[in-house]
């Protein structure tokens, strides 16, 4: 077996850590040999997530989970937090909403750049976003 | 604190980011290179991204933020060497960078900071025509 059907996971509780994530993302990446433009696509969306994650939820982590659904292989990567949550999940999905008076470009970025995102939160208790990224065959 | 090194090359001068940048170290680059273009009378900026593998919103939207700033400093920002799946990534996230110039190459963006500024404003024949006729 090769060494990526190993979980993977990474606290997210200062800047450095977002970098942290991206290095981990990338190492996956490039051991499931995604292609360049997929690699700077899903670590693009993680160093998005992982932002969030910091700045809105407060701190959390990431795991990083080898997936497959034969012949196609990828990678699962979960944000979790237990920071303030989102009351209204369509809104914040918009482009250009922001409650930091930031540019709202990350959770609708991220889902366009990753094949599949899903996002679930529960106000008071925290957030929790998926990311699956499918090596294009 | 950590820093990325700015160089001085004739008017202009010249950053290459050579490491994955936390938020904070972008931020510094920022504000050094505002206060780099002051103490040096800088004309042109050029920072060289070959070396980054991803920009995200964050990294876009701090090199548009110095781009804005020495613009109002009289000084031009050129970005180079992006790689095309980072060009690509940034269009599908929907940053665009607008009013950041770029040049595939350092070469190239020494010359376009060695053209005139204003070239794009001299009045072409077909202008001049028409304020003639009026
Ligand atoms: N983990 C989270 N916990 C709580 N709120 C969140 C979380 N992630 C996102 N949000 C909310 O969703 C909004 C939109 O997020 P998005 O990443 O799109 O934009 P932003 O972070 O505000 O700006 P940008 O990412 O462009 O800097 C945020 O402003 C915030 O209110
Ligand atoms: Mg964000």
């Amino acid at each position: 077996m090769n060494g990526s059907t190993v979980a993977d996971r990474i606290a997210i509780a200062t800047e450095p850590d977002i970098v942290a994530a991206r290095s981990a993302a990338r190492r996956h990446a490039e051991i499931l040999r995604f292609s360049v433009v997929d690699t700077t696509r899903l670590i693009t969306a993680v160093s998005e997530i992982a932002r969030n994650t910091l700045i809105h939820g407060g701190g959390g982590s990431m795991t990083i989970v080898p997936v497959s659904r034969p012949p196609h292989a990828g990678l699962k990567i979960v944000f979790r937090d237990e920071g303030p949550g989102i009351a209204d999940i369509a809104q914040a999905m918009r482009d250009g909403f922001s409650t930091a008076r930031s540019l709202g470009m990350g959770l609708g970025g991220a889902q366009r750049l990753v094949s599949e995102f899903e996002i679930t939160s529960t106000p008071g208790r925290g957030t929790t976003v998926t990311l699956i990224h499918w090596k294009r065959t | 604190m950590e820093r990325i090194p700015i160089l001085k090359i004739g008017h202009n001068l010249l950053v290459s980011i050579q490491v994955d940048m936390h938020d904070q170290l972008a931020l510094n680059l920022q504000d050094d290179l505002a206060n780099a273009i002051a103490r040096h009378h800088a004309r042109g900026v050029i920072i060289d991204i070959t070396a980054l593998d991803i920009v995200d919103s964050f990294i876009g939207r701090t090199l548009a933020a110095i781009a804005k700033v020495a613009r109002i400093m009289d000084c031009r920002t050129v970005i180079v060497g992006m790689r095309p799946a980072v060009a690509i990534t940034l269009v599908e996230l929907g940053m665009t960078l607008p009013g950041i110039q770029t040049a595939l190459d350092l070469e190239k963006g020494m010359q376009l900071l060695a053209a005139p500024a204003e070239r794009h404003r001299a009045p072409r024949p077909a202008a001049d025509e028409r304020l003639h006729r009026r």
